[in-house]
């Protein structure tokens, strides 16, 4: 084994060359080297960086609650359109009932449900089934597969609608990425304020316009009577806790083409919008016929300001007053020219790292890897003399085949990756213990150093290879299960065993060979 | 047993000492050249002691149980930074004004951190609970800034227990696969033995050193399962080797001879292991602790393991032999 063939030492400078290339641009400057080296860096997990980790899910149920609403609200227009009597209309569960009056409208209305409700799948068929129930009634719901593609959709409309938003905040490189069937990861490295960032994904952003109604007596809304197509909402416009609104909207975030930060006329922060042509439409008809009149813009089922309609807004442009800043006019305007969630999102996990605590994290790592990386060189050379030297040599390449690897994948070296690491230079020189040992033991069972050396090689790889399947297996597991750190681990642990079996094996092999070829030794030195 | 059967310890006394000439570099050496210690005679002791020690993991997780992060527990965890020395009592009285649950106030690292961790707060939901509390300590204490802060829901707290424990049972699994298919059953189920030692006495370190349990943990104990696991194969590729060679010596020999003959590479590599995790043991920080911590621990256990479980196992439960002579054996070494 000692027997350098070419290809061998072609195969170690080749790999140190690339060590050394990938390592550079973390060493020097950003911008020292030139173009024609490789420029990339290690990319640093959020938790050395510092960044904001937000794990999102779409909010399902609300999403199948709403589309069971515009069910009913459609079942509704439907059977009124076809002059059909029904009672007790309604959702139940995951389905909408309703009764028709008529015993023999029964089977016509059901056809004609079946051919208008819902929308024709990519698969042919409707989404929504209709069959008929006892004493009557017709049963409408949605199709367990119309249902899923729902809900995925949701999550890509979301997934789109976060982006907006986020690019609109300026967050630099947000990675945005789809985890499972109903949620959503997004890592936004740097820093950026958690709070807002999290104000901004986690509204859904239904923007309404609705009138006031002035007619329910206060009496009247603390009994709870509200006429049936009245609501109570709460408000945030500092002059009262909670308005009594129409149910029915008169415009819609759906018909707004722009919004921005602007100043109302005492120059206080609001937000400025403008309609499109039906909502323009729309919005002229109402203040047109209800001037005096105060409407609510509601968002989120909340009042943001109950302004009185002075004059007929005939233009399709107005401006949203009310307990703005700066930065909240502003991000509302980023929310609602980003459109409204398709259903709420719910934080289910959220990490944020200061970047100051990244750095002390870089920093004790840098320390951590320093005093370990010394204390074996030193321990090495002192068990093991020249070999010793040679194996430490041998560890310094695998480090920075490690780094330039991570480097050259892009792979993200996070906290427990450092730890990795430093775990992986012990494995590494654990290689070189056991090719030693077995020299020395064949050394002292009588064999020429040549021999011995090569008998070590020999008979230790079976040994060093086995070990290291066992770390791989473990690493390949913690990449299957682990998120963010811990894959981030699993990482360096297996791109470290690869390399330090390579550089524990071939790199001392060829120092040890080309040792005896020059200077012919008598003994080995750890004899 | 034939009793006229040279043993292989005479056998290794008698090899002929090679040439003693020019040292090349003065090397220490933790262990002689060769060694002669009785390590199955020690095996009953380290059966009590490794009983001791399972009995004594067991009676802390009932008592204490284990101190859980926010990824298994659910709830925030913060780290804050004062102008002077963090006032944790102050921090603490605070949080219960306001409503905190079960909140801890620790020291993080240095005296002008503090680390805060709660359940959850009186009438705030899961998502606004944080920021309330950010904002309350901020108002409360002059220049107090937060630094880092996780909030896991209990859904995910949940699914990250079960991804835990199926990824320990899936590595308890392949190890045990991988065990049997390079050796026979009888070291597998030395090995996994062993393996089970080992992760309940980690754990039971975890619970009684209150160091905290998170997802790096379950990273921490796989690479202890790893390390063990490399520890076992070293002792069983030389066992098995040497049971090649000397095919009529009692077992309980052959693993003393093997185990003396590794002794030299067990101890270098496990002192360069406990090295190279000392910078980070002292110098890491609170965070990169915990994991360091189970890792050191698990390279002192994954090595007595291998000689005071596995191998007494293998032991007790004995070694088809004959399967073993019938093999040729390749690579003979020159040994007398």
């Amino acid at each position: 084994m000692l027997a350098l063939s070419r290809w061998k030492i072609i195969l170690v400078l080749a790999s140190i060359l690339f060590g050394f290339f990938f390592t550079l641009p973390n060493l020097a400057p950003r911008g020292a080297l030139p173009s024609f080296l490789p420029q990339g860096r290690l990319n640093l997990g959020l938790d050395l960086q510092g960044g904001s980790y937000l794990l999102l899910e779409v909010d399902t149920d609300a999403l199948l609650k709403e589309r069971l609403t515009n069910l009913t609200e459609d079942i509704r227009t439907r059977l009124r359109e076809g002059n059909i009597e029904f009672t007790g209309l309604g959702a139940s569960g995951d389905q909408v009932r309703v009764r028709i009056t008529d015993p023999t409208q029964v089977n016509s209305t059901l056809n004609m449900l079946r051919n208008s409700l819902g929308e024709t799948m990519l698969t042919g068929g409707r989404d929504v089934s209709v069959r008929t129930g006892p004493d009557q009634t017709i049963v409408a719901g949605f199709v367990a597969s119309a249902a899923h593609a729902a809900a995925t959709d949701a999550v890509s409309r979301s997934i789109e609608i976060i982006r907006r938003r986020i690019d609109a905040l300026g967050t630099k490189e947000p990675a945005i990425t789809r985890q499972g069937a109903a949620r959503i990861v997004v890592e936004a490295p740097g820093e950026s304020d958690p709070e807002r960032l999290k104000a901004v994904i986690g509204k859904t952003a239904k923007l309404t316009f609705q009138m006031v109604d002035t007619e329910v007596a206060p009496a009247d809304v603390q009994a709870g009577h509200l006429p049936p197509d009245d609501e109570l909402l709460p408000s945030d416009d500092g002059f009262a806790p909670a308005y009594v609104v129409k149910k029915r909207a008169l415009v819609t975030g759906e018909m707004l083409t722009s919004a921005g930060g602007t100043h109302d006329e005492n120059g206080a922060p609001a937000v400025a919008f403008s309609f499109n042509g039906a909502g323009t439409r729309r919005f002229a008809e109402a203040t047109t016929q209800n001037i005096g009149k105060p409407f609510a813009i509601v968002l989120d089922g909340r009042i943001i300001s109950a302004p009185v309609i002075h004059s007929a807004i005939t233009g399709g442009n107005g401006i949203i007053t009310g307990h703005f800043t700066e930065d909240s006019a502003h991000d509302l305007a980023v929310l609602l020219k980003s459109g409204a969630l398709p259903a709420p999102l719910r934080v289910e996990e959220e990490r944020q790292v200061g970047a100051e605590l990244g750095a002390d994290a870089v920093r004790a790592g840098e320390i951590s890897l320093a005093i370990g990386a010394a204390a074996i060189f030193a321990f090495i050379i002192l068990a093991y003399g020249l070999f010793g030297l040679f194996a430490a040599g041998a560890l310094i390449v695998n480090v920075m085949l490690i780094i330039g690897a991570m480097s050259f994948t892009q792979a993200t070296l996070t906290l427990p990756g450092i730890a990795g690491l430093i775990l992986t230079m012990a494995v590494a020189v654990d290689a070189n213990v056991l090719i030693y040992e077995r020299m020395r033991d064949e050394a002292n069972a009588g064999r020429r150093p040549i021999a011995a050396a090569d008998h070590g090689y020999r008979l230790a790889l079976p040994s060093i290879i086995d070990a290291n399947v066992t770390t791989m297996i473990s690493a390949l597991i913690m990449f299957q299960f682990g998120a963010g750190p811990v894959k981030g681990f699993a990482w360096t642990l297996s791109i470290g065993v690869v390399t330090s079996v390579f550089t524990a094996v071939l790199v001392t092999q060829i120092l040890i060979g080309w040792w005896f070829k020059y200077l012919r030794p008598k003994l080995l030195p750890i004899a | 047993m034939n009793d006229t059967t040279r043993s292989p310890a005479t056998a290794a006394q008698s090899a002929p000492s090679p040439r003693r000439g020019l040292r090349f570099w003065p090397l220490i050496r933790l262990v002689p050249r060769s060694t002669h210690f009785n390590f199955v005679g020690l095996a009953p002791f380290a059966a009590v002691l490794s009983a001791l020690a399972l009995i004594g993991s067991g009676v802390s997780l009932a008592v204490q149980g284990m101190n859980f992060g926010v990824d298994f527990a659910g709830g925030t965890v913060m780290e804050v930074t004062t102008p002077g020395p963090a006032p944790l009592g102050q921090i603490r009285a605070r949080l219960g004004d306001i409503g905190v649950h079960d909140a801890q106030v620790q020291m993080f690292g240095d005296p002008h951190s503090a680390r805060v961790q709660f359940r959850s707060v009186a009438g705030r939901d899961e998502s606004s609970a944080p920021g309330f509390v950010a904002a309350q300590l901020q108002s409360s204490f002059p220049g107090l800034q937060v630094s880092g802060q996780s909030t896991v829901g209990a859904k995910v707290s949940g699914e990250l227990v079960g991804k835990g424990l199926l990824a320990l049972g899936t590595a308890l699994v392949l190890m045990l696969c991988y065990i049997w298919f390079r050796f026979q059953l009888q070291f597998g189920l030395g090995a996994i033995l062993a393996l089970f030692h080992d992760i309940a006495l980690t754990i039971g370190l975890l619970s009684v050193s209150r160091v905290e349990v998170s997802m790096t943990s379950i990273a921490a104990l796989l690479t202890v399962i790893g390390y063990s696991m490399n520890e076992k194969v070293i002792s069983f590729d030389r066992l098995r080797e040497n049971l090649r060679k000397f095919k009529s010596t009692p077992l309980r020999d052959v693993i003393n001879l093997s185990e003396n003959e590794r002794l030299s590479r067990t101890i270098i590599t496990g002192t360069t292991a406990f090295l190279a995790l000392s910078g980070a043991l002292i110098m890491g920080g609170p965070a990169l602790f915990p994991l360091v911590f189970t890792m050191a621990f698990g390279i002192f256990i994954g090595t007595y393991s291998s000689i005071y479980v596995a191998l007494p196992v293998i032991l007790l439960w004995g070694v088809r032999r004959g399967d073993e002579a019938a093999r040729p054996i390749s690579h003979q070494p020159a040994r007398p």
